[in-house]
């Protein structure tokens, strides 16, 4: 069975429709940008430092009810918000400067179950500023070394003009991604992070996957324009590109629906960012190589060891 | 054309085999239980296994197995249908068979208390055979199994200047055997000697120097002045003594209150990491670990004359008073602590060390029907709010009084203390018996998984692999036929291969980490995906099916190990900077991208040589 034709020939990279793409990169890049300067992330108590309680109500919870208690208790600051299902309540409180935190856990918990026994305490994260700090250090961190290790790897396996490429593309994802994250306010945590370097690892995937097909192209095509063996093997890869993004999909989204409530962050980075991917591995990368004048010159190819399976993990 | 040599497919086949065996404990589920450890680390042996059984008979309490495993013994209770996957509704028979090893372990508890740790944990169900093979199933990060992570900070200034105020009592003490009189003072980071005279000060040197010569004595501005510092080499030896000792205390500690598998780390220079998995009650626990509380002995000042006395005040409901400055007996002298009642009051029964004892005889027999205070200690930091909106943090020992009883007889080592609730009596015995820490440490990361919670993430994380995986699997054999079915071989080896290396690591599984799984099984079909296509594409460019099968897999390699390597990259980045559940994540990433390149490529290849291989065939099922 086959979804997509055997042979597309679908006109991705001409001038006109390269423009349209880049044009449209730009925007939604920008739109991020804008969108993370103004409204900022969401950030978790992984980074922002904090305290946050779930609790798990023998019966209905009754948010405003709760949210009153709090206020009368003095927590104002906190938010409280429904966790999964109508028992389950999520309390955050910021960092609290110059108050003993544990203490503060044990009070907020005491106002919550109001003396209750029947009252589960599911779960309680605190972070102290310090330790936000630096989580937030070392996701950063963790980002550049990995887009700088891959850029080095694309480099050495293919040639700079790709290994600009495949950079511009992450880049492009990893804001896109981000921003999606600051345009819905959703909140941004330490497991976020792991998937945004997990959608850079799967775009960087794709966009290997691509300049593969199109390097071995540019030796075998001879005579045709780099625009048009990049467009080729576009087409050539699409049926797999489709596949791959599909099936990865589909396992998201059975995780997004019945992961439960803490990984549905992790779950909607994957998703978003595998759909970026897959649009930027097709534009982005192939438009960045074509807008530095790639050739076939560029690309005599390094020899791939033969042995190289013997030696592979 | 297209064929694997003999030994090509035997390896593929034993080590498929080697991983579902090393996988297959797995399957067998777990079920509470307990674990006796023996103080000290020495190991059981048959017979004690002999005698705890007899003891749990006897008791009329019922149990599976018992066995020796590592030198502890672990005991396991009737199973309740409790696999993996299927649970939570069996709500009300897992809190009977919670009570049942409750009940063993207080029973336990009681009867080998001397030498013996009772922890609960749950127990592998898997058979004898696997079991004496040394197989053990994945073990479960704590949000799937509930638990406490915990990062403790350790107030180093305060271990260090803790060792300073030894250095003053023990300077002011050998300079006044010298007959002369300083004024010895603790001030911030060093000690203060100030003398009358020049020639003082060169003698106190030489005392000084005499007491430790590696710490740095500089002259005061006055030339009547020292002023002693320790030597980073000190400093940083102190620090490294201080962790120690505080992971020691934790650990025992930690042991006392019965958690099976605690894991004690240092992190850098100043962290300590606690883990406590599938603990019952998290927040009883974590007070435990950041406690101070200890105890000193002092006799009353009833007349108010001698030198050094002060008032401490008591807690409430008891009065405060004027005690002495010599400490008869503390905390760290302390061996044995346990709590019970004593005339019908929460009481505190103490065991001194030889030498706690002899001060202690000494005293009550000079000092018969005078008053003594047991003075209850605590240190606890509170935040200050500096101007610049920044929080510094501020160490303060409350010490205060909690009986004073007059010495009515003579006694050494041994001895009882009231004047606190049965809780606090019951920690306090705790904390003495597990011996004080070196330095406070207070909590600067926590997080907590109640058990409740720990079921939920399994049972949801493993119904998104199932849902997740059938779909997969459902798409592929529909979209490739035969083909598909073989991918689908492949994919289903390769949860097995993560489960194998999953349980052979001992890494722990976490939510994060069966989502890394999950994102494998979409990802690794990508392989078989570049490989069909590509066979497909040789097919219409006229190829024959053998060159077809043989470019296909030939060609579609160099992307996958590109693809697949720079997925990994990323991957390792993230378990070198990831923390918990991060570091998770990445484990079965980078475990899932490796085994299936092996059964997405090596794999798949064996099955489909031996299909298709050498044939002559006009078309393939793909």
């Amino acid at each position: 069975m086959r979804l997509i034709k055997e042979k597309t020939n679908i006109d991705f990279l001409s001038r006109g429709r390269r423009n349209i793409a880049v044009g449209f990169s730009i925007l939604i890049v920008v739109v991020s940008l804008v969108s993370l300067s103004m409204r900022g992330l969401n950030l978790g108590i992984d980074f922002t430092g904090g305290i946050l309680l779930e609790v798990g109500y023998p019966q209905d919870a009754d948010l405003s009810g709760i949210r009153n208690k709090l206020d009368v208790a003095g927590f104002d600051e906190s938010i409280v918000q429904a966790f999964g299902n109508t028992t389950d309540v999520l309390v955050r409180l910021g960092p609290q400067p110059g108050k003993d935190s544990t203490e503060i856990r044990d009070r907020l918990f005491a106002v919550l179950s109001g003396g209750d026994s029947r009252v589960d305490l599911r779960r309680v994260e605190l972070v102290s500023a310090q330790v936000g700090e630096e989580l937030t250090e070392q996701g950063g961190l963790a980002m550049i070394f990995a887009l700088t290790m891959i850029f080095v790897y694309v480099m050495f396996r293919f040639q700079w003009k790709f290994a600009a490429g495949a950079v511009a593309a992450l880049f492009h994802d990893v804001i896109v991604t981000v921003g999606f994250f600051s345009f819905t306010q959703i909140s941004f945590d330490l497991t976020v992070v792991a998937a945004v370097l997990a959608v850079i690892g799967y775009s960087l995937n794709d966009t290997v996957v691509a300049f593969d097909r199109i390097r071995e192209n540019f030796t075998k095509l001879r005579g045709v324009s780099a625009e048009e063996s990049m467009n080729v093997s576009v087409n050539e890869m699409l049926a797999r590109t489709i596949i791959t993004g599909v099936t990865t999909l589909v396992v998201l989204i059975a995780l997004l629906t019945l992961g439960g409530e803490s990984v549905g962050p992790f779950s909607i980075a994957l998703i978003v960012g595998i759909v970026v991917g897959t649009y930027s591995s097709i534009y982005t990368a192939s438009a960045t190589a074509l807008m530095l004048h790639v050739n076939a010159q560029d690309l005599m190819p390094p020899e791939i060891d033969p042995d190289a399976i013997d030696d592979l993990p | 054309m297209n064929r694997y040599p003999a030994w090509l497919n035997a390896l593929v086949f034993t080590l498929l085999m080697v991983g579902i065996l090393v996988a297959l404990p797995n399957v067998y589920g777990t079920a509470p239980a307990v674990q006796l450890a023996q103080r000290e680390g020495v190991a059981f042996d048959e017979q004690r296994v002999e005698r705890v059984g007899q003891v749990l008979e006897r008791a009329d309490i019922s149990f599976e197995e018992i066995y020796l495993k590592d030198g502890r013994i672990v005991v396991r209770f009737a199973s309740l249908d409790k696999t993996p996957s299927a649970a939570a509704t069996q709500s009300s028979s897992s809190e009977n068979s919670q009570s049942v090893q409750q009940n063993a372990r207080e029973l336990l508890m009681g009867r080998f208390e001397t030498d013996t740790n009772v922890a609960l944990t749950e127990a592998s169900r898997m058979p004898e055979w696997l079991r004496n093979m040394g197989l053990e199933p994945m073990s479960l990060g704590l949000d799937l199994r509930g638990g406490v992570y915990v990062l403790l900070e350790v107030d180093m200034d305060s271990a260090i200047t803790a060792r300073l105020a030894a250095y003053e009592q023990d300077f002011d003490a050998r300079i006044r055997a010298e007959k002369i009189r300083p004024r010895v003072e603790l001030d911030g980071q060093q000690v203060n000697v100030r003398l009358r005279t020049a020639e003082e000060m060169e003698r106190a040197r030489e005392i000084v120097r005499e007491a430790d010569p590696e710490l740095i004595i500089l002259d005061g501005a006055d030339g009547k002045s020292l002023r002693v510092r320790m030597s980073e080499t000190q400093i940083k030896a102190r620090q490294d003594f201080a962790i120690e000792q505080n992971m020691t205390t934790l650990r025992n500690r930690v042991d006392q209150l019965g958690v099976a598998e605690p894991l004690v780390q240092r992190q850098g220079v100043s962290r300590i990491v606690v883990q406590l998995p599938g603990v019952q009650d998290p927040n009883a626990l974590k007070n435990i670990l950041t406690a101070t509380a200890t105890l000193e002995f002092r006799m009353v000042d009833t007349d108010g004359t001698s030198p050094g006395s002060r008032r401490y005040p008591g807690v409430p409901g008891v009065q405060g008073q004027i005690l002495k400055r010599e400490v008869i007996a503390s905390g760290d002298q302390i061996v044995d602590a346990s709590a019970g009642f004593s005339e019908g009051s929460p009481a505190v029964f103490i065991t001194l060390d030889a030498v706690g004892g002899e001060r202690m005889l000494a005293n009550t027999m000079a000092n018969l029907r005078k008053p003594m205070s047991s003075v209850f200690i605590e240190t606890k930091r509170t935040p200050i709010n500096l101007p610049d909106g920044t929080t510094s943090y501020r160490t303060v020992r409350t010490e205060e009084i909690i009986n004073t009883a007059t010495i009515n007889g003579v006694f050494k080592d041994s001895f009882v203390t009231t004047g606190l609730n049965p809780v606090e009596a019951r920690d306090l015995a705790l904390l003495l018996r597990a011996g004080a820490l070196a330095a406070p440490v207070f909590q600067i990361e926590d997080r907590t998984i109640g058990p409740t919670l720990g079921q939920d993430n399994i049972d949801a994380g493993f119904k998104a692999v199932q849902i997740g995986f059938l779909a997969v699997i459902a798409f592929m054999a529909f979209y490739y036929r035969g083909f598909g079915l073989v991918a689908n071989v492949a994919l289903f080896s390769n949860l097995i291969f993560i489960a194998a290396l999953l349980s052979l690591l001992q890494a722990s599984l976490t939510l994060p980490g069966i989502a890394g799984i999950v994102l494998t099984v979409g990802m690794a079909v990508d392989a078989n995906v570049l490989i069909f296509e590509r066979i497909r594409e040789e097919l219409s460019a006229g190829s024959t099916v053998q060159n077809a099968i043989h470019s296909g897999y030939e060609k579609a390699f160099s992307s996958i190990a590109d693809a697949n390597v720079t997925t990994l990259i990323a991957a390792i980045v993230l378990f070198a900077f990831g923390t918990g559940p991060i570091k998770g994540f990445a484990i079965t990433l980078s475990l899932g991208i490796i085994t299936s390149m092996f059964t997405s490529i090596v794999g798949t290849r064996a099955i489909v040589n031996l299909m298709f291989g050498g044939r002559r065939l006009d078309k393939l099922p793909i």
